[in-house]
């Protein structure tokens, strides 16, 4: 058998430039094999990938720590409402006017935004006998994000 | 002429109307829908292997809307590749699912592959087909029991997990593990077939292809089977490529697209074609399942008909860095692995999109319109695997 020729690429994109893109892979008839988010130190960073047989297209998006904002391509590819819960649940991403909102209900965890939150983390308390013992300044909490949003 | 219920009686609440109807036993006339009811279905059910709920929004028998919940049994694998290195997380790879935990472990094997540009030894290669076509005869055949127990078909059911028996002796055989293999690396394969081992496969798999082909025959042409998949669950080719359908759920709606015509392992130089259907109805794909069981044996055949001497594996040092999306056909459709590294020992993301996730949103779009005893067989016909779609 004679393997499929493959191809893969990966273009950065803006958040701006989402809805046009997946538009034009729509047209070019496309399909929506995945969207993922990775936590990164200091960003959010999701991969759109498409696929039309051998040939692999992605675009990568970065968002910043606080706008965790991006709008749904359900519209055009209906099937991506369920990764789109998914970042939402795992990630805290915003997601704006998925075709279907399980609102955070997608998965039920015992720990909220399991795969990291945009939200700051919760600095634990030091104890009388903690800050005695080390010399150590106690951690200082980092300032809450006023545009961390959540459903 | 008698009275009979109208709607106009039944939204006013016209109580004594009503009442006058039922004394004297008018015929109901009316067609007007019964109030909506939520029926719940599962995450406990008797045709459910894994949990899955779904709030069925009927109207009498007929199901208007389906609402999906899950997620309970999420176990976040991903996230634990920030704590197992690359070449510890194979095992973890495995253990997403029990029925294609092979496939798992080689795609994501496959996938370092490519990052760190690790050739394979062909053997390897071949070795890795055998297995995994293993993997697709007992995944369908378990699949084929599980519908005939939803068409409530014990007999078959048995005769189908009977069969499935034997096709996992022969991986317990050949690998150590009927469910974990355990047999795949990066960078090839744990364990050889000896060729009397390969020779006593291929004996198995005869009697194996004459059982299957008894048993198949009464999926295909039984009518009490028909009855219950024929016509049922339409999916059209539009709507299958639109929706993100992958594996034989696609392909029983037309589309010809099987990740093994990418060339991974050794199928680039063995012969096959996906095999497609035009109804897209769960019968087809039913009939797509019953027909890749016998195109995995003829694969198996021809691999172990080419399986080079040689190596079965080669020494990997060093730590990836890069990234990839890995693609293989696992018997329940393409499975995509999301890898990326930085060249650190811990992979930066593992992201993993299994079958089930990508049939989901088809079982959404087939279940309003259907009839609620159809509801079973239509949450089967995507063969959903729950513990893929919440790894």
């Amino acid at each position: 058998m004679t393997p499929m020729p493959q191809e893969q690429t990966l273009d950065l994109i803006t958040v701006d430039q989402l809805l046009e893109k997946v538009q034009a892979m729509h047209q070019q008839g496309y399909r929506l094999v995945q969207i993922s988010a990775t936590r990164l130190p200091d960003r959010l960073e999701l991969t759109y990938s498409f696929a039309l047989d051998g040939r692999v297209a992605q675009f990568r998006l970065h968002l910043a720590e606080d706008s965790p904002r991006v709008p749904s391509i359900s519209s055009i590819y209906w099937c991506a409402f369920l990764y789109e819960n998914e970042m939402h649940d795992l990630f805290n991403l915003t997601v704006e006017g998925m075709a279907v909102d399980f609102k955070g209900t997608l998965y039920k965890t015992a720990v909220k935004f399991p795969f990291g939150s945009t939200k700051p983390p919760v600095v634990k308390a030091v104890t009388a006998t903690a800050t005695t013992a080390s010399s150590a300044p106690a951690p200082v909490p980092p300032p809450p994000s006023a545009t961390a949003t959540t459903h | 002429m008698l009275p009979a219920y109208t709607v106009e009686m039944v939204k006013a609440g016209n109580m004594p109307a009503l009442r006058a109807c039922r004394e004297t036993s008018a015929l109901v006339t009316d067609t007007s829908p019964m109030p909506r009811t939520i029926i719940p279905f599962g995450p406990q059910h008797p045709v459910l292997p894994e949990p899955v709920h779904l709030d069925l929004v009927v109207e009498d028998e007929k199901v208007l809307e389906a609402r999906p919940s899950i997620g309970f049994i999420h176990r976040g694998l991903e996230k634990l590749v920030e704590k197992k290195d690359y070449v510890e997380f194979v095992y973890i790879a495995e253990r997403i699912c029990g029925i294609c935990s092979f496939i798992h472990g080689q795609t994501y094997c496959q996938a370092i592959e490519t990052i760190m540009n690790i050739a394979v030894p062909p053997r390897a290669l071949y070795l890795r087909t055998v297995w995994g076509e293993l993997s697709r005869i007992h995944s369908h055949l378990l699949w084929l029991g599980l519908m005939a127990d939803a068409v409530g078909f014990e007999s078959l059911f048995m005769h189908s997990w009977r069969v499935r028996e034997r096709v996992l002796n022969i991986i317990e055989a050949t690998t150590g593990g009927r469910v974990i293999f355990g047999s795949c690396k990066i960078g090839g394969v744990r364990r050889d077939i000896a060729a009397d081992a390969i020779k006593q496969l291929l004996v198995d798999l005869k009697k194996i292809e004459q059982d299957t082909r008894d048993i198949t025959n009464v999926f295909l042409n039984d009518s009490s089977v028909k009855d219950r998949l024929c016509g049922v669950g339409v999916l059209s080719r539009q709507d299958a490529y639109d929706l993100g359908c992958v594996g034989p759920v696609l392909r029983a709606s037309g589309v010809a697209q099987d990740m093994r015509q990418l060339g991974y392992a050794a199928f680039k130089d063995l012969d096959f074609a996906p095999i497609t259907r035009t109804e897209g109805d769960s019968y087809a794909r039913c009939a797509v399942r019953c027909q890749e069981l016998f195109q995995s044996m003829e694969i198996i055949r021809q691999a172990l008909a080419k399986i080079p001497e040689g190596e079965i594996a080669v020494k990997v040092t060093g730590n990836p860095n890069g990234e990839v999306l890995a693609r293989t056909e696992q018997p329940r459709g393409e499975v995509a692995y999301c890898l990326k590294a930085n060249g650190s020992k811990n992979l930066q993301r593992f992201r993993v999109r299994t079958p089930t996730f990508a049939n989901l949103p088809a079982m959404l779009k087939m279940l309003p319109g259907c009839d609620l005893a159809d509801v079973p067989v239509l949450v089967l016909t995507i063969d959903p695997c729950i513990s893929c779609t919440e790894r």
